[in-house]
């Protein structure tokens, strides 16, 4: 289609002006998009020099969040991100595939669409929405779950309190709560998991839809079951796709906002157990940009918006390029 | 040959007759799956649930007439985040539809041209920008000159929000308009530019709709990009697009993590009628995409 198309073009002269200048708007405004691009580049860069002038790389790798003391490393925040997005991409996607699976091969028809459809909107239920059912709904349950913990060992609780207060951790203390507050990491995984959950889903029932009938039947004939036929035939022959919805999914995790500034706790230190507070770089920004007035401060919340932005490039680049390289021939 | 004889006629009664394994596997698989689905399913089944539950009480009259009371107290509306929510997206939707459908038709209609990769890639490329980021870029290129936070910052955030996928839907569906049509339209001798507008547009406007009406329920429950560009405001501002106003989805964060009992039940009111008003959009979208399948 793509070659036949720009017949229409080779004759511009004959027609009027009108052609020109039509172009002209449409091609300008579509400019407005490339526009759009780099003036985010710029911007972002210019407020965050300062802090790119005053800490260079070595803000990525220092663990310091010092306000008064003007001292600043997103070490924390990235790595929140990273970890937070990581396991919740890791939760979601067997579950994903799994609902995918059940739509595209289980399901019966009159079960198949509506199912299909609340899986789409899941993906349409903004993030304050998730947030809000996170705080007071899941919140309440892991402040159960953390007090029975709490409780339950005050031997363990004791030693691993001493651990946490001279920053370090243990395996043990790993899975200890530092305060049974409910907020925290072990929350923004779940939350996250459940929001990313359905870009994979609808991306991987896609895909497995469009693997050709000949691939199962061909399967089938030789005698082999459902289960053999999907994992053999068809998530073979759809690994491209799915791996594309992964990469999809995992871009909105790293981005996503505020879901996890309301559960996470935002403090912005490492990581010293699964149901301690952390700060992942989006729910920094949210919630420090307003009250950073200061200018190393601000500067070093917009850097935190810079590295975003590149990340999200990145992966955006990357889902394309495993696409590319994953599709079975002949697709 | 009397030592191959067996093992080729067992073979067919192998496939016929599973071994217990692998027949055991298969179910067991096929329960995971059922249970996969239903992990996932689940969360909106309890979200929905939990905002009828809570919401729907908090949801009378004054919720939609009146201002926020002051903090803590009982009483008061939202009226100021509905308008506000609606003055916003409609400057983001003149900026999202213009810009977007131009792109699609620039993708869709000039394949050869030298930059249509570039766009293609770069609109690609910022659907996937996190919505805190364009606030932040909002921010800097709105907001700080003007001086202060305005519902227009926050129009043209969640505008640009929109752009990527106005575009892409519209590209596709351009491109399913045949071939044909364009040809006829040319040769009837219009310049391409009415061909084009008068010809294909229309053939594609239920498609384009479809896709403008999935921008705007998508960036409809945006907070993110709203912090630091509209800001919030407890006044009716709708007609005064420099000024700082509030939407849904900001006031929902707001009560949600306030102190006050009376914030969070306002904020799990708004909650059910900015899920009510996406699922409707939604649910509108596929109704006008269904008769051309």
């Amino acid at each position: 289609m793509n070659d036949t198309l720009p017949r229409a073009q080779k004759y511009p002269r004959l027609n009027s002006k009108g052609d020109g200048v039509f172009r002209t708007i449409i091609v300008g405004l579509s400019l407005l998009i490339a526009l759009t691009f780099i003036l985010s580049i710029i911007l972002l860069t210019v407020q965050s020099w300062p802090a790119i002038k005053a800490f260079g790389l070595g803000f990525l790798f220092t663990n310091v969040w010092n306000p008064p003391q003007n001292q600043f490393g997103a070490m924390s925040m990235v790595m929140g991100t990273l970890l937070t997005s990581f396991c919740a991409l890791i939760i979601s996607v067997p579950l994903a595939i799994a609902s995918a699976l059940y739509v595209a091969e289980y399901a019966p028809k009159w079960l198949a669409n509506p199912v299909g459809y609340l899986i789409e909107l899941l993906a349409a239920v903004p993030s304050v929405v998730y947030g809000l059912w996170a705080l007071f709904m899941l919140k309440p349950l892991f402040q159960k779950i953390q007090l029975a913990l709490y409780m339950g060992n005050p031997e363990l609780t004791a030693r691993c309190a001493e651990l946490f207060n001279t920053g370090k951790t243990n395996l043990q203390c790993f899975f200890m709560p530092q305060v049974p507050t409910g907020l925290g990491f072990a929350l923004a995984v779940t939350i996250l998991t459940i929001m990313i959950l359905p870009f994979t889903a609808s991306v991987a029932r896609d895909v497995i839809r469009l693997v050709p009938s000949d691939q199962r039947e061909a399967m089938y004939a030789l005698g082999a079951t459902k289960w053999e036929v999907i994992s053999r035939a068809i998530l073979p022959y759809a690994r491209a796709g799915i791996m594309g919805g992964i990469i999809l999914a995992l871009g909105r995790a790293l981005g996503e906002t505020l879901a996890v500034a309301m559960v996470i706790g935002n403090t912005p230190e490492l990581l010293k157990s699964v149901w301690a507070p952390t700060a992942t770089m989006a729910s920094m920004i949210a919630n420090e940009f307003g009250d950073a007035r200061e200018g190393l401060h601000r500067s070093s919340v917009v850097s935190l918006g810079l590295i975003l932005f590149f990340v999200s490039v990145v992966v955006n680049l990357l889902a394309r390029s495993i696409i590319v390289r994953l599709t079975p021939k002949g697709m | 040959m009397t030592v191959s004889q067996p093992s080729t006629a067992a073979r067919p009664r192998q496939s016929t007759n599973l071994s217990s394994g692998r027949k055991t596997k298969n179910a067991f698989m096929g329960f995971l799956i059922a249970l996969g689905t239903i992990c996932v399913v689940a969360p909106l089944i309890l979200i929905f649930g939990f905002l009828l539950y809570k919401g729907v009480g908090a949801l009378n009259l004054s919720f939609f007439t009146k201002t926020p009371a002051p903090e803590g107290e009982a009483g008061g509306g939202w009226a100021n985040a509905i308008t506000g929510s609606l003055m916003i997206l409609g400057i983001a939707t003149v900026i999202g539809v213009i810009i977007g459908v131009a792109g699609g038709l620039f993708l869709a209609e000039f394949p050869r041209h030298k930059l249509m990769r570039t766009i293609r890639s770069l609109s690609d490329i910022l659907s996937g920008i996190p919505a805190i980021v364009m606030g932040l870029v909002v921010y800097a290129l709105v907001v700080k000159p003007m001086g202060h936070f305005s519902a227009l910052a926050g129009g043209i955030a969640l505008g640009l929000l929109m752009i990527p996928i106005v575009v892409r839907t519209t590209e596709e569906v351009l491109k399913l308009v045949p071939l044909s049509v364009r040809e006829a339209g040319l040769a009837l001798g219009l310049p391409q530019w009415k061909v084009i507008m008068s010809v294909v547009l229309p053939a594609a406007s239920s498609g384009i709709i479809t896709g403008i009406i999935l921008a705007v329920s998508r960036v409809a429950g945006e907070a993110a990009p709203l912090l630091f560009t509209a800001f919030g405001s407890n006044l009716i501002n709708y007609y005064k697009p420099l000024q700082p106003a509030s939407a849904l989805p900001l006031e929902i964060y707001k009560g949600a993590t306030s102190a006050f009992e009376e914030n969070q039940r306002m904020a799990q009111a708004g909650a059910l009628l900015l899920i009510l008003l996406i699922f409707l959009a939604s649910m509108l979208a596929r109704f006008m995409n269904k008769p051309k399948q």
